[in-house]
């Protein structure tokens, strides 16, 4: 049964899972076997249990399990006793099988191993049943528990080295797999080897960490041994973790997420002709190909991968450099034969992209690594006895003493650790890299053969320019609009920079509109939110690059000179010239074809499959024919042909070559009129594009300017150069928002969601992309594009002179129709200004008919009534449906304080939820005003940047909210310019007045699921009286993302449509990325409910919320919380100028202009009216459809139906099953929330911490006391601070009230939101987040006495200490992680060194560094001050200067520095300081001081004020 | 846009106007042109609105931010363009339109609106001057022809439009001059006749035929144009003007408003009025009806030379700013003050006329009025009156003009004869968006379907009958209409 359920159903899809979690291995590096090496692995990896997950039923893990070494000695006696005869080490493989419990299944499967064993020549010896202890395993995994055997293979006498053996066995399970999947198909669902080597073996399973060792009885054999054990325990988002997705894999445990996946497997088979290997012989090749398997998860595709690269004869180390590639484009620093390696391997392979830590191994290499971006921790300890300890997190040992370690560290982003056990060393990730990149001479090979764009000749032939007439009939057929030339395509020219909107979208769906769409309007943006980061493009440049080649991709699988033998380029939009050049090109070997992309205008049904048809037939051919580069271009559409949209010409080329095996062997340049916004670049290169020439737009560019449209100083050169600079921006933009950082990655990843295209036509020509309502055809397609190429080619008597208006980035009467137009925005605010239900009724009747004109898919549904009607009477009390309401999240700063306070005056009259945004509040707000009304907002915020997040904030709320995306602009930061900036707003922001403040793209403690269910913690430990909202953008996948947050512990699950949101985004965000909250809602409900999880949350949604027939139809999809922000404002007085991000707003709600504020006329009352309207509509439809109590009605979609005659030619080819397939609660579970989630506080050691400090609290007196800390015991010191800003406020306890001092290893988030009054020591180690939101606590952290290591030179604390902190101290004896200090706004810190982005994104506070410092220190950094300690004279180039100053220190630096280090030597005992105090003198002349230069302006302005006053 | 902040910076300001007692000296335009920078300025004030509810607002739709911002860039050719795109005549509603976008306009919720209505006088004005205005009938003909009867804003609206398409058009005028009311019935000082003229001109150059003195139904039988026209538009207006049938109603010295301004409206173009004089001159005049007709009345009436003009209106005085029942966006029924108002009037509010009073020779010599009270329902509208007991007194008068609007087009003659169906106001009957009467070919726009209206209404039905009109003929339309239209009828 479990078999049907990981099948498609309803709106959920297997590939949308995701998994990250916790790994690490322990090693004797001198490769000697022991026991206790299992032991203490197998200790590690429970010490991790809190980084893994449990579904519904406690007892069954997401998966867990241990790699080690082949145990000789106990297989010699256990097999002994099974008569079979074992050879010696090495001259044997064994194979940990899942065999199916079907007795015939399995029989089947035997036979089939046998053949296969037969059929490569070697020796099968036999089975050996694995004993297992299931007694405590779950009931979920107990369903698909396997048969676990052990299978011994011989090796034969002609193989005589294990390498080659490995590779035999290696091709022999890849054989046996493949045949028993294509014999028995889905009866083998669970036929699994985990393992057939003759050096490794795996034991894993879908168990918790505590249960491997139960379970494998085996392990806990003392005959067991190994140097070795490599651990995992997996978080997963999955709906149904299985046996098999449990890590590690043969090679590798990851942490972490493959998000260019779809792209990277696409690339690996799209060479698949090409790949030969004197490693295999041909047999062999087939029977491993496609190398990777079906149905799995993103680690064990990457495994596979691994394999057949180290099996074709590359080192493991290797393979990990080509997949993993550190950060080399545009590294001037790095060694030129590293680079060039880089650079070579890049042509031949993209990075598989995503935030990673990977532990590996191949049996006698250990090691581990880390991605370029090192967004995920990883630990190590190296002990006097010769141990190496890795993992996710440092302590994981309890029994390893401070006093036998050598040395901790911590791997830093893209490096890699390694171990040879053989060779009995640590090997430095220079040392390994050196010697590999120097084996071959890959960069004269890259002088010899690359291709360089701008070395070309000059091209053959030139186009003469367009002239004006057919740039205008060519806008026409291509679809511009004056709306997409004015506000898209000149402020690119113009600023080079992508414009930007507000107020969300609420223009139909391009399968509703009635206007002709370009395609790739169908296509939704993906972006990254909970397992894995989004990441920022412009303040972690270091790590982006849009390098790209065009040509032949290679044989992949060997190394030669020639694979770099194609174009390379800087960025992937060409202007005219470069493409002529490349046109012209003509190495001898290398050529360019140009194909046309055009079908026949006649409107015949399938006009445009046969004009792809014949474009894919002449790509075919020109790939046979031996051209390197072909060009589709699009410019000879004339009457008779119209343009095939690029989109899909690219898309369709791309796929017919994959599918032939050609795909590796060209480069796609796209030369097409219908490419002008960022979004239509990004899907060219999501499905295929190398390289895009967009003719026309910069042909419109020439013409504005011609025209004299544009301001005359800039000429033609520097337009089109900063229109291409910001579609460069742009699309770095969006790979970051999904956590990728290179275009190569990116390349062909197809990251977009399909909405509206019919699965016939994305199977054909975007194979693989995801759409779940279907919509277009071909036909409807071309139907589309006949429609524009008429207005240009059309007979017309009434010539036009002008494009059509757009429409869709503000209301125009003949454009695009909008939810929100003149009628409604007046009919809602009359109504409620009144009071008058009649015109309300009036607004909602109008806005429910406009739905219903088909904007929304909400509006393609009508009511199913299956319950006789019931009086309203009966019906559950609109007050008590209003204390359902919550408003949207919109920040003080973003709206007027007025808008805000009215709003949170109106939501608490009801009963409802007002929401602070991110933007901190006021804490005058938290007392009532005389008339008993409050501005309290009920929700907290916790947004990326943490403004005003503290102790005291968090304590003062219903409920707190972790934004993980918001709607306008999924995955992506903002930043409120300086000038926004004033007193009223720094003060809520505990920021300086004028300093402009920048949001992260991701929440830096929350890279994975893992760590969101740590930050979910940390806000319960703050705040356990408040329920925990996590809010997502609905998106495909997010299903899978909610059941992940509900097993995170979330109370509350907010899924927010794609089309909301204030304030400034760029626009090509509001429209093109995330999805409606239909789709989103009704997954997220699926999912939970298929995972019995549905019961413990409480589901919200929001999103273009307008009547109470959009709630009802919400509720009925699940949603029994409803956010409504847009209407609320409008009845505020917002008449939707979507001018927010100018500050202009007329009306004074979305302006911190103090003369315009006073323009404001919102009323609470009026608020109140529209909340208690929306209750009264949706009541009417409950008495309708027979329901008495929302509770009665969440998630019950039979009550809904696709609405009958829908006649449009384009919506009625929606397939909305996927929505309506209902879910029927499983038994014991309600389809609403009835249950409350255990947040696991019931043991913390801050109960602790609180009862000793009882008389602290009571009477302030100051109390002493020292704890022992673990690893496990996280979050210290937060519950305590919440108590004690319920009882003092902000203010705290006086300072050292509280002093506490603890000895251990403690585990993440040690002191965070800690307030004052509170002393904390901490002698031993941390790990990640220490400090976070720190609101005025005083942290010390110091190695333990006993050790010996050298403090400054090894980690003591882990990533992202002191994140989003206000106030406090932190003193660091020995150094930090990565992102020291990221968002600190008032903190002051001391530490011996830290890792890259130091002091990221800072407004405030102190940090004094007196060791080394990683990479892109101070980016982003706009306020506070650092002073870093450089002996050596490298801080500079470790500096990002695009915000700082480095500046010598001034008087009172030097003062406030010596203060620091003599606090720091009393605290600490800080040798270094002593040294530096020591001689003073001379080591002040080596500080610097890291001074943001808005900062520094903004302190002499306010400085020349004092002197003037 | 043109000045994110230019509302904040600048303040409505409207281009000088001649003093009331110079302009009363003749029947000039009194108004001037904006310096180019007050008009930069001005144009600044528009603030790009995500919803412009003055585009909205506007019976024509008239992309009102597009052309300021234009005009703010001082593209002329682009705002032109714009402009253009959804208004015949911007020359005529730039200077009479009542403005419903102005009332409409955003900033007008807390401030003076933007000065639309000037801004797209100056574009128009603007545009003549660089003769950017051109004909735009193209080359090649359908050979399809259609008949336009009446040659108001709405004829002369259908007619530019249709010549668009390529048809071959004539307009029929019983009239001696074409323009309907804006020819005869607003008075020059509001819009001087060459800017008609002008217009006209430009129309027969795009080779539209204007056949004047030409009544159908009179001159020529309405089964001619049946059988020589593939499609005619009625656009005759709302003629038959509403009366006062009281007691001494046939006295002379009371006229209906329009025969005293075509009069003068002849004078002033220098055309024989062949009629009885009609004049205010030295008389004490009472105007009955207080809307722009009355205005027009009353201004004509000061340039006559009345010894004294009164203003009477049954309604009360409405108030001076927007009440809660007429909020912003809505056209809202306030106080308003005309320039001819400016130039010198008495204005009664509340007050019925219930006798005409003539001396021995049958001239009109009083009136014998009452105040009345209202009795208003919930929304304050006003639903039946109640005479002030002992406020019945008599004014002194001369000439009475009845300003009271009008009633329903002209059935007698033509629509008899075409036998069209009349709506129960008595209008010819066709759906709005439609525009297609019972009778097959026959179609109709303006006041004459619609009942009297805003000018800017009648141009705004000739465009969409027009469209109507080209899809009848052709099959298809590409005609620019105000709303939007659904582009993929056209394809397959």
């Amino acid at each position: 049964m479990e078999q049907t359920d990981s099948h498609q159903q309803g709106l959920y899809r297997p590939e949308f899972e995701h998994d990250s979690c916790g790994t690490g291995f322990i090693t004797n590096i001198n490769g000697h076997k022991s026991n206790q090496i299992i032991i203490d692995a197998l200790t590690i990896l429970e010490n991790m249990e809190h980084r893994g997950a449990c579904g519904c039923d406690p007892l069954s893990g997401d998966g867990a399990g241990i790699l080690i070494q082949l145990p000789h000695e106990f297989f010699m006696e256990e097999c002994a006793s099974l008569e079979i005869s074992l050879p010696e080490p090495g001259e044997y493989g064994v194979g940990m099988v899942f065999f199916p419990k079907d007795s015939v299944v399995k029989k089947a499967c035997r036979t089939i191993i046998q053949a296969s064993v037969e059929k490569l020549g070697l020796i099968n010896l036999g089975y050996r049943k694995v004993p297992v202890d299931s007694s405590g395993i779950g009931e979920t995994a107990r369903q698909a528990e396997p048969d676990v055997e052990q299978l011994f293979i011989a090796r034969p006498h002609h193989i005589t080295n294990d390498d080659d053996f490995e590779r035999k066995l290696y091709v022999l399970r890849r054989f046996i797999t493949k045949t028993v999947n294509e014999t028995l198909k889905d009866a083998v669902e669970h036929f699994y080897f985990t393992s057939l080597s003759c050096k490794t073996i795996i034991f894993k399973g879908q168990l918790t960490t505590y249960q491997v060792r139960q379970y494998f009885t085996d392990l806990s054999d003392p005959r067991m041994a190994s140097g070795f054990g490599m651990i995992h325990s997996r978080f997963s988002t999955n709906t149904f973790p299985s046996w098999r997705l449990a890590q590690p894999f043969r090679m590798i445990a990851h942490n972490g997420e493959i998000n260019t996946l779809t792209g990277n497997l696409n690339w690996f088979y799209s060479g698949l002709k090409s790949y030969v290997s004197p490693y295999f012989t041909q047999e062999e090749m087939d029977m491993l190909l496609p190398v990777i398997d079906n149905n799995q998860s993103d680690s064990a595709c990457l495994d596979n991968i691994i394999e057949i690269l180290l099996h074709s004869g590359r080192s493991l180390p290797h393979v990990m450099m080509m997949l993993v590639p550190e950060a080399w484009d545009g590294d001037e620093r790095m060694d030129p034969i590293k680079k060039a390696f880089y650079e070579y391997h890049a042509t031949l392979m993209e990075p598989w992209d995503g935030p990673a830590a990977i532990s590996f191994t191949d049996g006698k290499l250990i090691g581990a690594l880390l991605d370029r971006n090192g967004l995920r921790p990883l630990r190590y300890a190296i002990t006097k006895d010769g141990r190496v300890i890795a993992g996710s997190e440092a302590g994981v040992l309890a029994s390893l003493h401070e006093k036998d370690i050598l040395r901790k560290g911590r791997l830093q982003p893209g490096k890699m650790f390694l171990v040879d056990t053989e060779q009995g060393k640590i090997i430095t990730d220079d040392e390994i890299k050196r010697k590999i990149t120097s084996k071959q001479p890959y960069g004269r090979w890259l002088e010899n053969y690359k291709i360089r764009l701008e070395e070309l000749p000059e091209p053959r032939v030139s186009f003469s320019n367009l002239s004006s007439d057919a740039i205008f009939r060519y806008q026409q057929v291509f679809g511009y609009s004056r709306e997409d030339i004015e506000t898209i395509i000149m402020p690119m020219a113009v600023d080079g920079k992508e414009p930007i909107g507000s107020m969300g979208t609420d223009v139909p769906l391009a399968i509703l509109s009635d206007k002709p769409q370009h395609l790739s309007s169908y296509f939704k943006q993906f972006f990254a939110q909970v397992t894995n980061p989004p990441i920022d493009p412009i303040r972690e440049r270091l790590v982006m690059s849009l390098a790209t080649f065009i040509g032949n991709n290679g044989n992949l699988l060997d190394e030669d000179k020639m694979h770099c033998h194609c174009v390379t380029l800087k960025q992937p939009i060409l202007n005219n010239y470069e493409l002529e050049k490349l046109r012209s090109i003509d190495t001898g070997l290398f050529h360019a074809k140009t194909l046309q992309t055009y079908f026949k205008a006649d409107g015949q049904p399938g006009s445009l499959e046969k004009g792809i048809a014949r474009l894919c037939r002449y790509a075919e051919d020109a790939v046979d024919d031996g051209f390197e580069v072909l060009i589709l271009q699009d410019r000879a559409v004339d009457s008779e042909h119209a343009p095939i949209p690029s989109l899909m010409a690219v898309s369709a080329v791309h796929h017919h070559l994959i599918k032939k095996g050609m795909r590796g062997s060209v480069g796609l340049v796209v030369e097409a009129g219908d490419i002008w916004e960022v979004h239509h670049f990004a899907c060219l290169l999501a499905f295929g594009a190398s390289a895009i020439n967009p003719y026309l737009a910069l042909a419109t560019i020439d013409s504005l300017k011609a025209d004299g449209k544009i301001d005359a100083s800039l000429d033609t050169k520097t337009l089109s150069k900063n229109y291409i600079k910001s579609v460069s921006d742009g699309l770095l933009k969006i790979f970051s928002k999904m956590g990728i950082s290179t275009l190569q990655s990116y390349h062909g990843s197809q990251q977009f969601e399909i909405l509206g295209l019919n699965k016939s036509v994305v199977d054909r020509y975007f194979v693989g992309a995801v759409t779940r309502i279907g919509g277009l055809g071909a036909d409807e397609i071309a139907r589309e594009a006949l429609c524009k190429h008429k207005i240009g080619f059309g007979e017309t008597k009434d010539k036009k002179h002008i494009l059509p208006e757009g429409g869709i980035y503000q209301w125009k009467r003949r454009g695009e129709a909008h939810l929100f137009n003149p009628t409604t925005i007046h009919l809602l605010q009359h109504a409620t200004r009144t009071n008058d239900y009649g015109v309300y009724k009036n607004y909602a009747k109008v806005v429910n008919e406009q739905t219903e004109k088909h904007f929304t898919i909400r509006g393609l549904l009508d009511f199913a009534h299956h319950r006789e009607s019931i009086s309203i009477d009966e019906v559950e009390s609109s007050e008590s449906i209003m204390k359902r309401f919550a408003t949207g999240a919109m920040s003080f700063g973003s709206i007027s304080h007025e808008a805000h306070s009215t709003l949170a005056i109106a939501m608490n009259r009801i009963g409802a939820k007002s929401n602070t945004g991110e933007g901190g509040e006021d804490e005058m707000r938290y007392e009532r005003l005389p008339n008993g009304d409050s501005m309290r907002s009920a929700i907290k915020q916790i947004a990326s940047a943490r403004f005003g997040v503290t102790s005291n904030y968090l304590t003062n709320a219903d409920e707190l909210q972790i934004k993980m995306a918001q709607g306008a602009k999924p995955g992506e930061g903002g930043q409120l310019p300086g000038h926004k900036v004033d007193d009223w707003i720094a003060k809520t922001r505990h920021a300086t007045p004028g300093v402009g403040l920048i949001s992260p793209p991701p929440h830096h403690d929350i890279y994975s699921i893992e760590d969101l269910a740590q930050l979910i913690f940390d806000l319960k430990n703050a705040n356990r009286a408040a329920r925990i909202n996590v809010k997502l953008v609905s998106k495909a996948g997010v299903g899978t993302i909610a059941a992940g947050v509900a097993k995170a512990h979330a109370d509350v699950i907010l899924i927010a449509g794609y089309d909301g949101g204030t304030g400034a985004s760029p626009i090509s965000s509001i429209k093109h990325a995330g999805l409606p909250w239909e789709l989103g809602l009704a997954e997220a409900h699926q999912t939970l409910v298929r995972n019995k999880l549905r019961s413990r949350v409480v589901l919200q949604a929001d999103g273009q919320m307008k009547t109470g027939r959009d709630l009802a139809i919400a509720c009925l999809m699940g949603a029994e919380e409803w956010g409504v922000a847009t209407a609320a404002l409008v009845v505020g007085g917002c008449i939707m100028m979507r001018k927010c991000h100018l500050n202009t707003c007329p009306v004074g709600v979305a302006t911190q202009d103090p003369e315009l504020r006073k323009l404001f006329t919102g009323n609470a009352d009026h608020i109140v009216n529209l909340f208690r309207f929306l209750a009264e509509e949706m009541r009417e439809i409950m008495a309708e459809l027979g329901f008495r109590t929302i509770n009665e009605m969440v998630g019950r979609v039979q009550f809904l139906k696709v609405k009958e005659g829908l006649k449009h030619w384009k919506s009625k080819k929606i397939d909305l099953s996927g929505i309506l397939h209902p879910v029927y609660n499983p038994k014991g579970v309600t389809l609403y929330n009835s249950e409350q989630q255990d947040h696991g506080m019931a043991d913390i050691i801050d109960w602790k911490l609180l009862e000793t400090a009882k008389a602290a609290l009571e009477d302030q007196s100051p109390v002493f006391a020292s704890f022992d800390v673990k690893n496990t015991d996280r979050t210290i010191g937060t519950l305590l601070s919440n108590e004690i800003s319920k009882r003092y406020g902000s203010a705290g306890l006086p300072e050292n009230t509280i002093n506490y001092k603890f000895s251990g290893s403690a585990g993440q988030s040690f002191g965070a939101f800690s307030t004052k009054g509170l002393a904390f020591e901490l002698e031993g180690e941390a790990n990640d987040y220490v400090g976070k939101g720190l609101s005025g606590a005083q942290l010390a952290i110091y190695p333990s006495k006993e050790a010996t290591f050298v403090p400054e030179e090894n980690i003591i604390i882990g990533n992202v200490a002191l994140y989003g902190a206000t106030s406090g101290e932190l003193f660091v004896r020995g150094m930090a992680g990565e992102r020291f200090a990221v968002r600190n706004s008032g903190a002051t810190a001391v530490v011996e060194g830290v890792g890259d982005h130091g002091c990221e994104y800072m407004t405030g506070g102190r940090a004094l560094i007196i060791g080394a410092t990683g990479r892109n220190f101070a980016a982003g950094m706009s306020g506070g001050i650092a002073w870093v300690y450089d002996p050596e004279n490298t801080f500079t180039e470790n500096c990002n200067t695009e915000m700082v100053d480095l500046d010598p220190l001034s008087a009172r630096d030097k003062e406030e520095v010596v203060t620091l280090l003599r606090k720091h030597v009393q605290i600490t005992g800080s040798t270094v300081a002593k040294e530096l105090l020591e001689n003073w003198e001379e080591s002040l002349l080596k500080f610097v001081k890291v001074f943001p230069k808005e900062y520094k302006r903004v302190l002499q302005q306010a400085q020349y004020q004092t002197i003037s006053n | 846009m043109g000045k994110p902040t230019g509302f904040k910076e600048f303040g409505r300001e409207l281009p000088h106007k001649i003093a009331p007692q110079e302009r009363v000296k003749n029947y000039k335009e009194f108004e001037s042109l904006y310096t180019d920078e007050k008009l930069n300025e001005q144009s600044a004030r528009c603030m790009n609105c995500g919803v412009p509810f003055c585009h909205s607002g506007c019976p024509l739709g008239n992309i009102i931010p597009e052309f300021n911002d234009a005009v703010y860039r001082k593209d002329w050719d682009e705002a032109y363009t714009i402009l253009s795109s959804t208004n015949n005549f911007p020359e005529f509603t730039g200077r009479i339109c009542p403005a419903p976008c102005e009332s409409a306009c955003v900033l007008g919720i807390n401030k003076p609106p933007v000065a639309i209505e000037e801004i797209e006088k100056h574009i128009i004005e603007i545009a003549y001057q660089k003769n950017l205005v051109k004909p735009t009938a193209p080359l090649v003909k359908t050979g399809k022809k259609v008949a336009v009867v009446g040659s108001g804003p709405s004829g002369l609206a259908a007619a530019a439009q249709l010549a668009k398409a390529g048809h071959l058009v004539t307009v029929f005028e019983r009239d001696d001059k074409p323009g309907g009311l804006l020819r005869y019935g607003i008075p020059d000082f509001k819009l001087e006749k060459w800017v008609v003229e002008r217009r006209v001109k430009l129309m027969e150059d795009d080779g539209i035929v204007f056949k004047l003195n030409t009544e159908i139904g009179k001159d020529i039988a309405p089964e001619e144009l049946q059988r020589n026209f593939d499609a005619v538009v009625l656009a005759g207006g709302s003629t038959i003007p509403r009366n006062l049938p009281i007691e001494g109603r046939e006295l002379k010295g009371i006229y209906f408003a329009m025969d005293f301004l075509k009069q003068q409206n002849k004078r002033v173009s220098d055309i024989k009025v062949t009629a009885e004089d009609i004049l205010a001159t030295g008389k004490d005049v009472v105007v009955i009806g207080g809307g722009d007709t009355g205005s027009d009345c009353v201004g004509t009436s000061n340039r006559q030379g009345a010894k004294s003009v009164r203003q009477f209106e049954v309604m009360v005085q409405p108030p001076a700013t927007r009440t809660a029942h007429m909020p912003w966006p809505s056209y809202p029924m306030v106080l308003k003050t005309t320039s001819s108002h400016e130039e010198g009037v008495e204005r009664h509010w509340g007050i019925n006329t219930k006798q005409f009073l003539g001396d021995e020779n049958g001239n009109l010599r009083a009136l014998k009025v009452t105040d009345v009270n209202w009795e208003l329902d919930v929304m304050n509208r006003p639903v039946k009156f109640h005479e002030v007991e002992g406020s019945e007194r008599e004014i002194p008068c001369q000439a009475v003009f009845l300003a009271m609007g009008f009633l329903n087009p002209q059935y007698v003659g033509m629509l008899e004869q075409l036998g069209v169906e009349l709506d129960e106001r008595k209008n010819v009957k066709a759906r709005e968006g439609v525009y297609r009467t019972n009778v097959s070919k026959i179609f109709t726009a303006g006041d004459m379907r619609r009942g009297q209206s805003l000018v800017v209404w009648a141009i705004s039905e000739g465009r969409e009958c027009a469209r109507k009109v080209d899809e009848f003929l052709m099959g298809h339309t590409t005609l620019e209409s105000k709303d939007a239209v659904n582009m993929f009828e056209q394809v397959f």
